[in-house]
This record gives structure tokens, C-alpha cells and sequence, in this order.
């Protein structure tokens, strides 16, 4: 059966029950802000809200990551690798955006000759289950970036808020797998399907900014010494806000950390940065603000649409609430869409 | 405010076309409800594009820095003191900026209204005297304008530019009966076991994103002490004894020269009140010095000079 319901009232016993076989991460509120904790007896899931203020991605994509230990001795030099994660794992609400945000991850991640293992390796083990959006904000805009509300990409299963209930949609055979662990989850009727399926065609409308990509990454292909460049990178703090919270961006650096011996870490990087591809010489082929937001945009609407085919943005929509400055890439992205062809 | 508006449209367009500046550094209207974003306007046609309401929180003195044009700002109390305190530390020649004072009644605090509406979302906003009215999918509210502005603007004590080469509007009554020192207080009596869990929770949430350095205007140095590489002077993981030793660093970095505009606050996207941390050093500058920074550009900071009565009994 494709489709199952469970009561609000028992996800609790769900959670609980997936938490003696998975390490189960889950939306967790504190204060006024949501975020995805690993699941214990010391927290419980929040699934009211409307997104996480940090996108799922450390999960997979962890801050600070130590790659292999070393340890220099009389004769020769130790490397010890960090221990795969072994445990099995479940991600349990992940917006419909952010779980799209796996799938060019994974693209990111596992193309070409090199394979992150560190990534792929956790991603493997992990088995998502999405929570639909009924209520989108007016900062979201993921519909113009080939998603949706109640979008099924990048998830195993797909729970729908049908009031007093989720609907349980199945998506692969991994989530069918999971399902199978409960069998005392009920069957859904067919009036529960219909009324997901309305909800859905709401959310849809309901998103209601919308971004023009179509031509943009042609476009980014004659705009490199643009004047667009010279004005909109004005206002720019140059934090990274918009990068950390960014369900797709992924850039990071290499550090080596004394330790017990040594450790190299990788951490978050942002082509925000001002020391972001900082060369040894002391060069930096991107000096000033100017270069780096030209990077940003680039990366995200002309590099990897050239790459793997499509945006690397997922419309999301925590840049534009989260900004500082209010520097909206909405704005960024209208302005090359509606260039006139040179 | 509408009159302020006018009034700072009326004076940039002045300042343009006759050529006394190159720049006007301001506020325009923002793509979200209760936001603006800074404006850089070299026409004098564009000013029209210029905003004056409660949710200019942005400090444009951070976009002086570093510019070689001459530049007039749109500035609220906090704003011109930077600027002083940038003057004073030769980041650039004090005439190189006009300095266009603005009476500030404070400035609101979006997360305050976002914590009150839960998982409500604005969709529309006024701001009339005293009240902000919201408005969303479902929901009408009328919120006392006090109880939702930047914790730095309710006991600000310059809501008028001490320094400013013109001055548009009326001067904004200053506020003399607050103690601005109120949660220092409240941090300094508790135990310093305490105080260290109360950093150690608050600061754990950092996730290095800097927001709360670059959005300082005082934080202008050309290599951070934190992004120094070669060699490395501190860790830059997200590992606590690394992201709080970031913050001390920085902290003390702005002693004697902060003067609690509230930005990194605000900037901060994961809620840390960095204010707890500067406040406290704003308060010891004022105790032991008697010193206000930026409300002077011939005092020189008494951190940058050594006088016999300074307190020195730490030399034992």
C-alpha cells in the first residue's frame, strides 16, 4: 500500500520507535528558532513550523568535519582515517526545497573521477522522510526552480499535514522498507488522499513569488564584466549569512589543526568571505565584494546549470528573509533575466 | 516621518547637483515588510528613491569606510558616532563625509515581531506614531511600537547625531531616565560559573558566519585577526573554545570604541545577543574612564593614550 495515515498524536511513538534502530534527526524548537537536532530522550520533534532557520545539509555536510587524523613518528608518518558513520539514519521533516537540495548535492558531491566519501557516505545510510508544505511564505519561491510544496524529490517518504493527520505518502523502496516497520500504521481512505491533493494545488498557488531562470544562465554567459556587477555588490556586508544557510551551497575549506599529532578539518567556506580563494602567494583572483557576489550568482545559475543541467538553487527563500541588508537574490536574478540579449 | 522623508530628499538633491558630494549613502524601500536596504544615489533625480521610517536599521556608517568619493550619509544617532569614531581612527578625512543628522526614536526589531507571531508571517506593515500595524493571512495586529524596538534603541542616549554637519527635522527628545547598563546588570550578579553556561549556551549557537563583524562599522581591518592563515592565529571551526575565543577576541577588539549601535544583534541570523559581551566593556569604559565614544572628535580615546590618572591598580 502506497498510502498510509498516522494521527499527529502518535508520530511521538513513531519517532520514538525509529529511535531505537536509526539516529533520527528532527526539527527541534528552541526560543523562536527551529532547527534539526538528533533525536533523544532530552528533546522532542517540532513539526509546526514553517522552515528550519538552518537548512538540514549538516546532516551530510557537517561545519567542521575532521577527514583523518596523523600522527608523526620516529621512522614514519600514521594516517588514521575518521570512522565511516555506520549508524543508519532518518531525516524526518524535511521541507520539500531542502530535500531537493540533496539531489544537486548529490550531483555536486559524487560527480566525476573524485567521490566524497565523507558525504556520500552518510547520505547512503539515510533515509528521508519530507514534510509537505501547506503554508509557504511569501519569501519562497521554489516553484520557479522545478520544485513544489508537496515536491517528492530527494525523499524516501512524504508525510502530508491533513489536519489532524499525516498522510504517508511512499515514495521508494527505501521508505516502503521503513513503512514496513509499522505495521500498525492504518491504510489511508481514499478522502484523505483527495483532501492531500487539494492541499497541494493550494500550496502551489499559494507560492506566490516567482523568478525567472530560463534564460539566465545564457545570459550569465556574455554578463562576466557586466556593470550589474559594480552596483548590486554595493550594499553587501560580505558576512555569510546567505551561504550558510543556503540548503546548496557547499564550498569548504581545508584546515590543519594540531591535535593529539595533527587533524585535518574541513569547514563551511562562503565565496563571501574575503579571504574565500585566498592564494599562498598572497593573490586573490576575487579581491573585492564585486567579484565575490559575481561568483555567487554565477555558481548558482550559470556554473552548475552548465555542470549538471539545472539550478543550484532551490528557492528556499532564507537568504532573502535572513540578509542583513536585505539583499534580495530574487532581485539579483530578475535584473539578469530581464538583460536584453546583446 | 514623512516630513523627515522630504526633508532628506530635499537636502541630498541639494548636496548632488551642486556638487558637494559625490554619493548619498541612505535607505531605500526593502523587498520585505518592516525592510529597507542601503541606497548609494550619485543623481540627484534618484533621491525620490530615499526612505526615512523605523526600520532603517542598517549602519551606513560601515559603506564610508574605505570609499575614496566624498560621500553624504543619512544618519541616526549611533551612525554619526561611528563615524566620528572612524574619523578619530583615520579611516578616512572627516570632510570627506557630510554628515546629514537625523532625529531617531529607535529603530524596530523584526525578530521581536517574529517571535510574537510565532509562525504567523507578516505580509504588510505601517508604522503610524506610536503603533505598528501588521497584517498577514489571517491575522490583523496593532503592536505598541516601544515594546518591539531594538533592545540597544530603548535606552539609547543619542537619538540625535552629537556630530553632524546638517540636521533635518526636529531633535528627538533624548531619553535621561533609563539605565542603559540594566542587563550587564543582570549578567554581573550572577556567579561566574553561571555567566561561563550562559556563554557557553548562547554562544554555542554560532555558526561563524562573521555577520556580526561585518556589520560592524568598526570592524574594518584589512586581514581579521580570525582569517589570518599564514600562520593560523586561531581555529576557525565551529568547535566552542574556537567560536568563543572569535567572539572575546572581537569583543575586545571594539573596547573603548563601540557604542552599541545593536547591528551585530541584529545581523546575527541565529539570535545571540552579542551586545551582552560589548555592553559590558562599553560599561567599564564609561566607569573607569569616563568615556562615551564618538560623541567627540577632539577627545582622544583613552585607549589610544596614557594619562598619570589613569586607574592602574592592577600594578601591584
Amino acid at each position: 500500500m502506497k498510502w498510509k495515515v498516522i494521527e499527529k498524536s502518535k508520530m511521538p511513538v513513531l519517532i520514538g520507535e525509529l529511535a531505537k534502530e536509526y539516529e533520527v534527526f528532527v526539527p527541534v524548537k528552541e526560543k523562536n528558532m527551529v532547527s534539526f537536532e538528533k533525536f533523544s530522550s532530552g528533546n522532542e520533534a517540532y513539526l509546526d513550523f514553517r522552515n528550519t532557520k538552518k537548512p538540514p545539509k549538516e546532516v551530510f555536510f557537517p561545519q567542521t568535519e575532521t577527514l583523518f587524523t596523523h600522527r608523526i613518528g620516529r621512522k614514519d608518518i600514521e594516517v588514521v582515517e575518521s570512522p565511516a558513520v555506520r549508524e543508519k539514519r532518518v531525516v524526518l521533516g524535511v521541507r520539500p526545497c531542502d530535500a531537493r537540495s540533496f539531489v544537486l548535492l548529490d550531483k555536486f558531491f559524487s560527480s566525476g573521477e573524485h567521490k566524497d566519501v565523507y558525504y556520500l557516505g552518510k547520505r547512503k545510510n539515510t533515509t528521508i522522510v519530507g514534510l509537505a508544505c501547506n503554508h509557504p511564505l511569501s519569501t519562497c519561491f521554489c516553484t520557479s526552480l522545478g520544485g513544489s510544496p508537496f515536491g517528492k524529490e530527494g525523499m524516501d517518504l512524504l508525510l502530508q499535514d491533513i489536519n489532524d493527520r499525516y498522510l504517508i505518502e511512499t515514495v521508494t523502496e527505501r521508505g516502503k522498507e521503513l513503512v514496513k516497520k509499522f505495521p500498525w500504521l492504518k491504510d489511508a481512505e481514499k478522502a484523505n488522499i483527495e483532501k492531500a491533493k487539494k492541499l497541494s494545488e493550494d500550496a502551489e498557488n499559494a507560492v506566490k513569488s516567482k523568478v525567472s531562470v530560463k534564460d539566465v544562465s545564457e545570459k550569465l554567459d556574455r554578463m562576466f564584466d557586466d556593470p550589474l556587477w559594480d552596483q548590486i555588490y554595493q550594499k553587501c556586508l560580505g558576512c555569510g549569512v546567505c551561504t550558510f544557510l543556503c540548503p546548496t551551497c557547499c564550498c569548504f575549506d581545508i584546515l590543519d589543526e594540531e591535535g593529539n599529532g595533527g587533524k585535518r578539518v574541513r569547514i563551511w567556506d562562503s565565496c563571501q568571505f574575503s579571504c574565500f580563494t585566498l592564494q599562498g602567494s598572497g593573490h586573490n583572483p576575487r579581491p573585492s565584494g564585486k567579484e565575490r557576489m559575481r561568483q555567487r550568482i554565477m555558481h548558482k545559475f550559470n556554473h552548475f546549470v552548465k555542470n549538471y543541467g539545472e539550478s543550484f538553487c532551490v528557492g528556499c527563500g532564507r537568504c532573502v528573509q535572513e540578509c542583513p541588508v536585505n539583499l534580495d537574490i530574487r532581485e539579483i536574478v530578475g535584473a539578469i533575466s530581464t538583460r536584453p540579449r546583446k | 516621518m514623512e516630513n523627515i522623508e522630504n526633508s532628506i530628499r530635499e537636502v541630498t538633491k541639494k548636496l548632488l547637483s551642486e556638487k558637494k558630494v559625490d554619493m548619498i549613502i541612505g535607505y531605500e524601500q526593502g523587498t520585505l515588510p518592516l525592510r529597507t536596504t542601503p541606497c548609494f544615489v550619485d543623481k540627484a533625480e534618484d533621491v525620490q528613491k530615499l526612505v526615512w521610517n523605523a526600520s532603517c536599521d542598517a549602519n551606513l556608517s560601515k559603506h564610508v569606510v574605505g570609499r575614496k568619493e566624498k560621500v553624504g550619509v543619512v544618519t541616526k544617532g549611533c551612525d554619526a558616532r561611528l563615524i566620528a569614531v572612524c574619523a578619530i581612527e583615520k579611516q578616512f578625512p572627516r570632510e570627506n563625509v557630510v554628515i546629514i543628522g537625523v532625529p531617531c526614536l529607535g529603530v524596530i526589531d523584526r525578530k521581536k515581531i517574529e517571535a510574537k507571531l510565532e509562525n504567523k508571517e507578516v505580509l504588510e506593515a505601517t508604522v503610524e506614531d506610536e503603533q505598528i500595524k501588521v497584517k498577514g493571512e489571517g491575522f490583523e495586529l496593532v503592536l505598541p511600537k516601544n515594546e518591539f524596538l531594538c533592545d540597544s534603541c530603548l535606552t539609547c542616549k543619542h537619538r540625535n547625531p552629537p556630530i553632524y554637519d546638517m540636521f533635518v527635522g526636529e531633535k528627538a527628545p533624548e531619553i535621561t531616565e533609563a539605565n542603559e547598563f540594566v542587563e550587564v546588570s543582570s549578567l554581573e550578579v550572577k556567579s561566574a560559573e553561571e555567566r561561563w553556561e550562559h556563554f557557553k549556551k548562547e554562544l554555542s549557537k554560532c555558526i561563524r558566519c562573521y555577520a556580526c563583524r561585518n556589520s560592524c562599522p568598526l570592524c574594518y581591518c584589512k586581514m581579521c585577526f580570525v582569517d589570518q592563515t599564514m600562520p593560523a592565529w586561531f581555529g576557525k571551526t565551529n568547535d566552542l573554545s574556537d567560536t568563543m575565543i572569535y567572539h572575546i577576541v572581537r569583543a575586545f577588539h571594539v573596547a573603548g570604541r563601540c557604542v552599541d549601535c545593536g547591528a551585530c544583534s541584529r545581523a546575527c541570523p541565529m539570535d545571540i545577543n552579542l551586545r551582552e559581551l560589548t555592553k559590558k566593556i562599553e560599561k567599564i569604559m564609561k566607569e573607569r574612564y569616563g568615556y562615551e565614544a564618538g560623541v567627540s572628535l577632539e577627545e582622544i580615546p583613552p585607549l589610544g593614550e596614557f594619562k598619570m590618572e589613569d586607574p592602574q591598580e592592577f600594578i601591584k
